[in-house]
């Protein structure tokens, strides 16, 4: 007599199942499954929630009643410039981040990518007191050039790519790391000059990663609400992005909410959808 | 050797690479193919990093057609994409994302030619290189072989000076290797610049390298032609590549003894002092009693310890003083019933002993001053 378990059946949908990944049984143990539908549930469930409630009857009136346009082309142009505006100086960051070793290096990824952890609205207050009218850098643009930033849309996308950009840093700061440098050694032995190299072989290399690092940051300037708020105010159509006017619609028009939020829920699972190749096959977009 | 005073590569230099220090020092002719063989980690990729300049030397100096590229000493560096360098990488290197013909139009484009020059340029060496029916292929959809001469095309397009090859073959399956390395063979020929080709495969050096250096331990341990260096090896590395017994000893007129134990007869040529002895696996006799009546005068007693099955013999691993490695016949280990343990006798002849002194780098080539060479 060996010491052999008791059978158990295994259907023949299982068994080939079985065989074409591989390996033992794939059934989830209980402690495990439990908790997890939890978390489906409280991650679905409110998407539900706004799905049903939705005045679907009278969506567009609901949208054209508040000032859901004005707002939505604000959001849109405001995070689209700061998306531009993280590529143009955050990607030349990465590169230095990844590419060069110098004193201090450490703490200055530190820093800049510090506003993935601080509360926006920290944010909001510190770019506050940098460019509002008596901040050290407001007070000379206003004397010098009679500049003013603090509530105006240049403050709404100041605020949304101070907190976006570091998305886009660290996700392509990720991707020249992980690259393959041996490309980068052929193109110099071919004649091209560092800056040649960049732009023809680098970049293309991690074109990928740069899609997904630009949409992870425009998603997240899409979304911003603390630091705008702070920084910028809710002007309506100045500085009134849809994140706020759908906070400020919940209090007197909750139809028109709604309706902001399915907008921006749209837009959100458009986005996923665009960085299915980076997130949904599982490991990180990094 | 040459100068390189005309087109030619001169390395005297030491290069530095995390523990180890390279040291060399080599010269390459226009139109000659050097080749630099040696195991894995002797230094030969580290060699051509620097001769490419990707990575600087620590002292010394490299110079091409007798321009300065990196010399340590006055602190002159030239950076690799200024350097006149056709680089072949051991994984080619292709760009992913281009074409092939945009990998092959890279060096032209970026070396000042217009969009459509570049074009043309590369065209030209798709045709050359046979490969034209690829160009709008990506890198992802060739075969090694294929890869290899989009990688060779890329290198020339920039028409380098100097030709740079880091195991051009090794990527590739034992099939479709042996035409690749004819087909490499005739684009060297064409090929009118110095070129150095790096390689652990023996037959490969032998068969594309008119001249060869053998690199060990980050040195030079012994140059020549691939005959000379085929012949008379200087280390053991080199004897197991070209697969000949070594031993070393010292020489007293036709006496040697050997440093591992043993001694040897050989045609007394007035050698004395340290020498190296070499002779084939094929040139020493098995017999299974002490043989009475030969004219051989080396004769020992050894014990098998392991036979392996090469493609049409038997190499037999023998224990003795010496120890040797032996070719027979499948036949005879049959006949004489040969198996691990067996006591033999092995018997090889005086003129079948070469004989020579070690450290014969720097030998000017093609003088031959041993008889027993010719």
């Amino acid at each position: 007599m060996v010491n052999l378990a008791e059978p158990s059946r295994l259907s023949a949908r299982e068994r080939g199942r079985r065989a074409a990944r591989g390996g033992v049984s794939r059934s989830v143990p209980v402690p495990l499954l439990v908790p997890a539908l939890i978390a489906v549930a409280f991650l679905v469930l409110p998407l539900i929630g706004l799905v049903i409630r939705a005045p679907w009857g009278h969506l567009g009136a609901a949208l054209s009643g508040s000032d859901a346009t004005q707002a939505l082309v604000l959001s849109l142009w405001t995070a689209s410039t700061a998306t531009a505006i993280s590529l143009l100086i955050g990607v030349p960051l990465a590169w230095v981040l990844a590419r060069t070793r110098f004193p201090g290096q450490r703490l200055l990824r530190a820093l800049v990518t510090l506003p993935l952890v601080l509360p926006p609205v920290v944010g909001g207050v510190a770019l506050l007191l940098a460019f509002g009218r008596t901040g050290f850098i407001g007070r000379l643009l206003d004397s010098w050039f009679g500049l003013t930033i603090p509530f105006t849309p240049i403050a709404v996308v100041m605020a949304e790519t101070f907190v976006a950009m570091p998305f886009l840093i660290i996700t392509v700061e990720g991707a020249l790391r992980s690259a393959d440098q041996g490309y980068e050694e052929a193109a110099a032995t071919l004649g091209a000059k560092p800056m040649t190299v960049f732009r023809r072989v680098t970049l293309p290399l991690i074109a990928p990663s740069l899609g997904a690092g630009a949409v992870l940051c425009w998603a997240r300037a899409l979304g911003e609400f603390g630091a705008t708020i702070t920084f910028a105010g809710s002007f309506p159509g100045q500085t009134e992005t849809m994140p706020i006017a759908v906070y400020y619609a919940l209090e007197n028009d909750p139809d028109a909410a709604i309706a902001l939020s399915l907008v921006l829920l749209l837009v959100s699972i458009v986005v996923l959808v665009s960085l299915r190749d980076h997130w949904l096959r599982g490991g990180s977009v990094v | 050797m040459t100068d390189g005073g005309s087109g030619g590569l001169v390395v005297e230099a030491e290069v530095r690479r995390g523990g180890f220090t390279l040291a060399v020092s080599l010269a390459a002719a226009p139109g000659q193919v050097l080749g630099l063989l040696g195991p894995n980690g002797a230094g030969k990729s580290t060699l051509l990093s620097a001769v490419a300049g990707l990575t600087p030397v620590s002292a010394g100096r490299i110079t091409l057609a007798g321009q300065v590229m990196d010399d340590a000493d006055a602190g002159t560096f030239v950076e690799a994409s200024g350097r006149p360098v056709g680089f072949v990488f051991q994984n080619y290197r292709l760009f992913p994302h281009l074409t092939v013909a945009e990998n092959v139009a890279f060096s032209p484009r970026v070396r000042g030619l217009g969009r459509r020059a570049a074009r043309e340029a590369a065209s030209h060496w798709l045709d050359r290189l046979r490969i034209a029916d690829l160009a709008d292929r990506k890198p992802a959809q060739l075969s090694g072989g294929q890869a290899q001469r989009v990688a060779l095309a890329r290198a020339l397009a920039g028409q380098p000076e100097l030709l740079l090859l880091d195991e051009p073959l090794s990527a590739l399956d034992a099939g479709t290797r042996l035409d690749v390395q004819a087909e490499l063979k005739l684009h060297l020929a064409d090929y009118t610049g110095p070129c150095l080709l790096v390689t652990h495969d023996p037959i490969e050096a032998l068969v594309l390298a008119g001249q060869l250096i053998v690199l060990e331990g980050a040195r030079i341990v012994q140059d020549g032609t691939p005959a000379q260096i085929a012949r008379r090896p200087a280390t053991d590395y080199v004897a197991k590549l070209v697969g000949l017994n070594l031993y070393p000893g010292r020489a007293d007129g036709s006496q040697v003894r050997l440093t591992g134990g043993g001694s040897f007869i050989i045609p007394d040529h007035g050698q004395h002092g340290d020498v190296l002895v070499a002779v084939r696996p094929s040139a020493i006799l098995v017999s299974t009693e002490s043989p009475q009546h030969s004219s051989a005068r080396n004769t020992w007693p050894a014990r098998i310890t392991g036979l392996t099955l090469l493609a049409d013999r038997v190499r037999l691993d023998l224990d003795g003083q010496p120890p040797a490695l032996v070719d027979v016949t499948p036949a005879a280990v049959a006949e004489l019933s040969l198996d691990p343990g067996t006591q033999v006798w092995l018997t090889v002849k005086a003129t079948d002993l070469e004989a020579y002194p070690p450290g014969e780098r720097r030998a000017p080539s093609g003088q031959v001053s041993d008889p027993l060479l010719s």
